[in-house]
């Protein structure tokens, strides 16, 4: 398989085993490029990229203007705070508006889970979702299985501790579709008032113990507390979150001894994960930066490659 | 898809270690020796040759002649038109290209235009001092002004043929052969 049979990426939940497989595969060449003196290709000229931000973000922004700008695409990006959104033009004018700009890729984020899949069916411009409301965060996923593979040479077996704010995570939800799907067992650990209701339906082991959770994974991915989302009493207080679920030296002992520790980010330090822990050897949280970068330029490459009769519109 | 077995066999394994000693002795002749060489063979079947000419010239020379691999997916200018984006390898290339004499290697020069994108790809990673072109099979029909300055053989083909490179490396055997093709369809090789 060498091509993506899609027009759109808009979760991992409808993905299949062998294209993320694909996607990895093509990752790996490309972070070549990332090392490079220049770090620069022709493949995207003439192909118009569109970022378009409802929500805060600078590394998931920045990493995908980085993997565009490395491919040679131009790049335009929209924050709502700054646009006409402010004016009140709705989502989807705002869309035609850019199509008819001749935008061939659209990455959105969206404080509402399903904004990418509306407007994946309002143009005929590819959409890329980078983060939608609770639902997924596809290419967080992806960057995360594409380092986990790195460090232990397989993700078929793995067991993939992911710790934290479960209920409110796109980045839990994508890590636990493309994860399940890649063979790897996924536990979910956090407190039972930040666990989603029905995650016993989920193929997953859930846990409300942290240690027990832990215990002989080979992975721990700790997850960010959503501080802004924090206001509606889930925990008693960000102290008694950081002592019963904190990631700390001796909680991470649990684990296999050649563990790996990932975060998403940003961090809080000092609630969900310790600084000693968080610059520690175990951790590859830069890494899963650079990953992200060669991730998303996996996906362009991919999405507007090949004589496709979507993108233009 | 012609079967890449059948067809006429026009080179076996004793034509092709001839054909890759002659060139490693071309290689070290036109260079005045091997200094500064390098050899970058263009995925895939240009890699295992690229590597067996370096041997070939370590062995004559008694230097150590570096070798590399490039991926030219990224460079092609048929990826907007092409119906399956060509898939990406990873470029190995572990010493620097500046000021390197480069002898690029594919087991196959046809209409140029891999060449061109490899060109284009070396250029990105530094500016080398020379980059000279090795082909097994040189077999015409060049749509871009390109030529390889040592080649294997030269094998008259018509556009409706194939032309398929096996390698032990790759493909458990040395052999060429050609394999007419049933539709009107263009080449691949």
């Amino acid at each position: 398989m060498n091509k993506l049979d899609r027009k759109d990426i808009l979760g991992l939940q409808d993905m299949t085993q062998s294209e993320i497989q694909l996607i990895l595969d093509t990752a790996i060449s490309m972070k070549e490029i990332l090392n490079r003196p220049v770090k620069k290709v022709p493949t995207l000229r003439g192909k118009t990229v569109c970022t378009l931000f409802y929500e805060p973000s600078t590394r998931t922004r920045t990493s995908f203007e980085v993997a565009a700008k490395t491919l040679s695409a131009d790049v335009s990006s929209i924050a709502a705070a700054t646009s006409a959104i402010v004016k009140g033009e709705s989502f989807k004018d705002t869309l035609l508006t850019l199509q008819a700009m001749g935008v061939d890729l659209f990455i959105i984020r969206h404080q509402s889970g399903g904004a990418p899949h509306f407007a994946a069916r309002t143009v005929k411009s590819h959409v890329i979702n980078a983060g939608d409301g609770m639902h997924e965060h596809p290419t967080q996923g992806l960057l995360d299985m594409l380092t986990m593979l790195e460090e232990k040479g397989r993700l078929d077996g793995l067991v993939v501790t992911v710790v934290g704010d479960i209920l409110h995570s796109r980045v839990a939800r994508s890590n636990l579709w493309g994860l399940t799907k890649m063979g790897a067992t996924v536990r979910l650990a956090g407190p039972k008032t930040l666990l989603p209701p029905e995650v016993d339906k989920l193929p997953v082991e859930v846990y409300s113990n942290i240690d027990e959770a832990i215990e002989g994974a080979d992975i721990v991915n700790v997850l960010r507390i959503q501080l802004e989302r924090m206001n509606s009493g889930f925990f008693p207080s960000v102290r008694e979150y950081a002592k019963l679920f904190g990631i700390n030296k001796e909680r991470l002992r649990r684990a296999k001894p050649d563990v790996t520790l990932m975060h998403p980010g940003p961090m809080n330090r000092g609630v969900e994960i310790t600084p000693d822990v968080a610059d520690g050897e175990f951790s590859v949280i830069t890494d899963q930066v650079t990953n992200g970068v060669a991730v998303r330029m996996a996906l362009l490459y991919l999405l507007l490659g090949g004589g496709s009769n979507v993108g233009t519109a | 898809m012609p079967n890449k077995d059948s067809g006429n066999k026009v080179m076996d394994a004793d034509d092709i270690r001839r054909a890759v000693t002659r060139i490693a002795h071309e290689i070290i002749e036109k260079n005045k020796g091997a200094e500064k060489i390098a050899i970058i063979g263009i995925q895939r079947r240009g890699v295992p040759l690229a590597q067996r000419l370096a041997k070939l010239i370590e062995q004559i020379e008694g230097t150590s002649v570096p070798v590399g691999s490039l991926n030219v997916a990224l460079y092609r200018d048929d990826y907007a038109t092409r119906l399956v984006p060509p898939s990406v390898g990873k470029t190995e290339i572990d010493f620097d290209v500046s000021d390197r004499k480069i002898v690029l290697v594919d087991e196959v020069i046809y209409t140029g235009r891999t060449t061109r994108s490899a060109l284009d790809a070396l250029m990105d990673m530094g500016r080398p001092a020379q980059i000279q072109l090795a082909a097994l099979i040189d077999r015409g029909h060049r749509e871009l002004p390109i030529r390889a300055d040592y080649i294997g053989k030269n094998l008259p083909t018509s556009r409706r043929e194939h032309v398929y490179v096996h390698l032990v490396e790759t493909d458990g055997e040395d052999k060429v052969v050609i394999v007419k093709q049933e539709s009107g369809e263009r080449g691949a090789q």
